[in-house]
């Protein structure tokens, strides 16, 4: 493995862009890609894992589904769902593309499950940020910063993540009810001490996921109401859900994710629409126009990004306001003074 | 009992021109009861709650407004004068201890809770507010801000984000971090940024997670939202006794492995439980090696299904003696002892050092075997508080800082634990933050190159290193006069 350490590395100093790689699933994310392929495959293998300690530790070219294996032998899971949205995904892709799945607005986003990362930045240093353990303040929270930045600021070497036992019962919960019902009601239920887990609204009907203690979720189904969805139709609703396998995500038109607040209310905003996140993701097929889109987003207090496929020249997401972008320029200048990872991916200035 | 680096004997006559032109320029901008310059209104600032170190700032400045907190950065960053900004001044590691010819800005004033949204679940609030006012300020709705730091009555918003605090509660719920979804920023140039929003992500990269937890070297919290939580329908502590630490580790170990996140996971040994039991009459079993409280909350059902399931646990693992809390006041009983463990062990010696590592679990008692170790090599008696659920650990060292040497001694002994911490895979600060106490001990975690780019990540705020200089990342000064102890790596 030290042989791939010191081939990334002489890679790196050579100072020209690179593409950071792993599995490709998520190739189709971001900015437009540029620069040759540094592959991160192979370069694997779990480093460590300490279930009573609730911890995980992997080289980033670890597939995704060998973790997941590995945590579910230990009724483990990483509780916010990352998608793989192809077989090939790698811990360190996922990490770097920060993307959470159904989960994320009850358990916390893939950067809250994030404890530390080694990095190797452009110069080819190795560092390590964070470390194996929950609470650590030692140092600025690079490992987060890392998280979700598509690989700008570095080759994530290996990552450590905090993982939680699979909930001890689930079911799921059918509505039917018009979308500003759904919004209502997923906010409304979201302040009461409810075992709530994940949530799906699209066309005229709500799915709500519970998990947690069976006591807790028997007693929120009592409450709730609704109709009760068989157990194997509603694991794969929500792994459809999880890697955007559904009639929804099929197709070319493009796809456009809306990040707002929960309580938002119902956009006017053409295509078809689902809602995830109890109302905090909204997703949006079809061509739109991009700056009637951000703006509409921009209002509602969050923003709006071509998640997949369309025309990437309008921007892939939401433009940052110029003293956040100079804080970005200067980070990025200083973890890769070269500009040689992914230039380009997340922002055309980065 | 200044240590001598961080006391500023006289200044010289330049500095006091300099002194008396910045006071000039100050006063120009801020109302005269929003600027403190005399030595016994500069006093009370001159440490934080790690009183063992101590430094006179040039000015403590107390704005009202935000335009005044920008005009005083502004003057600041104009005559590169170093700023510390305070919240409470409850921090542990000196954070807000003042920096030499420095001004110190309190944010004290800016207590106003700006607004509650119950059905988005967020308070906006002023960062001088308290942490225990946001959950007082949310009880209506039944919500309340999740991390509970054990000096949440007093302790900011604004400190809470600076040093990204946990508490008892946040196995099960999550640290500052985890509750804070946006922030309003002053950098020092006086440039004001919103970072984050009431989303639940944003666009680029996650400056919230840096901003949080970064001792206050990076910018000024001008306004937080933070997240509100749906206050559990009820709870319940289960107190077990072990005769052993190895026993009391293994049964946290057991919880966690059946399934279980306990709302707390809280572990104290035989000298902090005689402390505690001392202060609070909980009725702790004074003879056992370690007291382990373990809470469950949520629904009655789910309460008494957990509590139920914990207690065959811990039984199972060995423990000599098991207190299930039957009411409301008799749960809070139990944790008082715990919550109020600092204060305890203040009252059985005159001085005393909080540590604050975090280590792997499974290392427990291999750490307290060589503290005990440590503490009779050093001749100071040392008291263990643990956050067993995220392995968080507060040693808390006695000393007597009237005698001769005794507080360079418990400082020593504090360092020996960080290292130790860092040796077994864990970390030198788990909560409390690096601040000046710790800074040194960074170069035993990190490397020289690490700690390079936490100084890049610095400037990419601060450029001219004005904010809080000196904490929390080392200088290579630090690292070089600590690696002649042979300790750095």
């Amino acid at each position: 493995m030290r042989d791939r350490v010191d081939e990334f590395r002489s890679r790196i100093l050579e100072r020209k862009p690179l593409r950071l790689r792993g599995g490709g699933s998520k190739d189709f994310y971001g900015g437009p890609l540029s620069g040759e392929i540094l592959d991160t495959r192979g370069y694997s293998g779990i480093v460590g894992y300490e279930p009573t300690e609730l911890v995980i530790t992997a080289r980033a070219g670890t597939p995704l589904v060998e973790i997941e294996s590995a945590l579910a032998t230990r009724r483990q899971v990483i509780a916010c769902e990352p998608p793989q949205f192809g077989a090939g995904a790698t811990i360190g892709g996922t990490v770097a593309a920060g993307l959470s799945g159904p989960r994320r607005a009850t358990a916390g986003s893939l950067r809250d499950f994030v404890l530390g990362v080694k990095l190797m930045d452009g110069e080819g240093r190795e560092l390590n940020f964070g470390g194996q353990v929950m609470k650590n303040v030692a140092g600025f929270d690079v490992s987060r910063l890392v998280t979700g930045s598509l690989g700008t600021l570095g080759l994530i070497l290996e990552v450590s993540l905090k993982v939680l036992p699979q909930p001890l019962a689930e079911t799921t919960l059918r509505f039917e009810m018009p979308q500003n019902q759904a919004l209502a009601a997923m906010n409304r239920w979201a302040g009461q001490p409810l075992p709530l887990a994940a949530s799906c609204w699209q066309d005229g009907v709500l799915t709500l996921r519970l998990c947690g203690a069976k006591a807790a979720v028997l007693a929120a189904c009592e409450k709730l109401g609704g109709e009760r969805v068989a157990e194997s139709d509603a694991a794969s609703f929500w792994a459809a859900l999880r890697e955007q396998a559904g009639e929804f995500f099929a197709g070319d038109a493009p796809l456009w994710r809306l990040s707002l607040p929960s309580v938002a209310p119902p956009l006017e905003l053409p295509g078809p629409l689902l809602i995830e996140w109890g109302g905090a993701q909204r997703w949006l097929r079809g061509t739109v126009d991009v700056a009637t889109l951000r703006e509409t987003a921009a209002r509602a207090g969050g923003h709006a990004s071509l998640f997949r496929g369309g025309d990437k020249s309008g921007g892939v997401f939401a433009p940052l306001p110029p003293a956040l972008m100079e804080v970005h320029r200067r980070l990025k200048q200083s973890f890769d003074p070269y500009g040689v990872f992914n230039p380009g991916r997340l922002y055309p200035e980065l | 009992m200044s240590l001598q680096e961080h006391s500023a004997d006289g200044p010289p006559d330049a500095a006091a021109a300099d002194r008396a032109v910045l006071l000039a320029e100050l006063a120009r901008v801020l109302p005269s009861d929003a600027l403190l310059f005399a030595d016994e209104d500069l006093k009370p600032y001159e440490c934080d709650g790690l009183t063992a170190y101590r430094c006179m700032p040039w000015a403590v400045v107390l704005p009202q407004s935000e335009a005044q907190v920008l005009a005083a950065l502004k003057v600041c960053h104009d005559r590169k004068v170093p700023v510390v900004v305070r919240g409470a001044g409850t921090g542990l590691s000196g954070g807000a201890t003042p920096v030499v010819q420095g001004v110190v800005l309190s944010l004290a004033k800016f207590m106003r809770i700006l607004e509650i949204d119950p059905v988005a679940r967020l308070a906006r609030v002023q960062p001088g507010v308290r942490n225990l006012a946001i959950s007082e300020a949310a009880a209506p709705y039944d919500l309340y801000y999740a991390p509970d730091p054990s000096s949440q009555i007093a302790c900011t918003i604004g400190g809470n984000v600076a040093e990204n605090s946990g508490g008892v509660h946040c196995l099960k719920y999550g640290l500052t971090v985890h509750n804070v979804t946006k922030l309003r920023v002053a950098l020092i140039n006086g440039e004001v940024m919103e970072i984050g929003s009431h989303a639940l992500d944003d666009p680029g990269y996650d400056l919230l997670a840096l901003m949080i937890g970064s001792e206050g070297m990076l910018g000024v919290v001008l306004e937080a939202t933070v997240k509100l939580t749906p206050k559990p329908r009820t709870a319940q502590v289960v107190m077990a006794s072990f005769d052993s630490v190895i026993e009391a580790g293994n049964a946290v170990a057991a919880i966690i492995a059946a399934g279980i996140i306990p709302a707390g996971l809280e572990m104290m040994d035989k000298l902090a439980t005689a402390a505690v039991e001392d202060f609070v009459h909980a009725g702790y079993d004074l003879a056992a090696a370690a007291i382990l409280l373990a809470e469950s909350d949520g629904t009655a059902e789910e309460v008494a299904e957990e509590i139920a399931t914990m207690s065959v646990l811990l039984e199972n693992s060995g423990a000599r003696q098991l207190r299930i809390s039957q009411s409301e006041a008799e749960r809070l009983k139990f944790w008082a002892g715990r919550k109020a463990a600092f204060p305890a062990v203040g009252r059985i010696t005159p001085d005393y050092l909080c540590m604050d590592g975090t280590i792997p679990r499974k290392h427990l008692a291999h750490v307290l075997t060589r503290i005990a170790e440590l503490s009779a090599e050093f001749g100071l008696r040392c008291a263990n508080v643990f956050h067993a659920g995220d392995g968080n650990l507060h040693p808390l060292i006695m000393f007597d800082a009237r005698n001769p040497g005794e507080t360079e001694r418990a400082i020593a002994f504090g360092a020996k634990i960080l290292e130790l911490s860092v040796d077994v895979g864990g970390t030198i600060t788990g909560e409390h933050g690096v601040g000046i106490e710790k800074v040194k001990q960074m170069c035993v975690q990190f490397s020289r190159e690490e700690i390079d780019a936490f100084h890049a990540v610095k400037a990419a705020f601060d450029p001219l290193a004005l904010l809080n200089p000196g904490k929390a990342v080392p200088t290579p000064r630090h690292c070089s006069e600590y690696r002649l102890t042979g300790s750095a790596r």
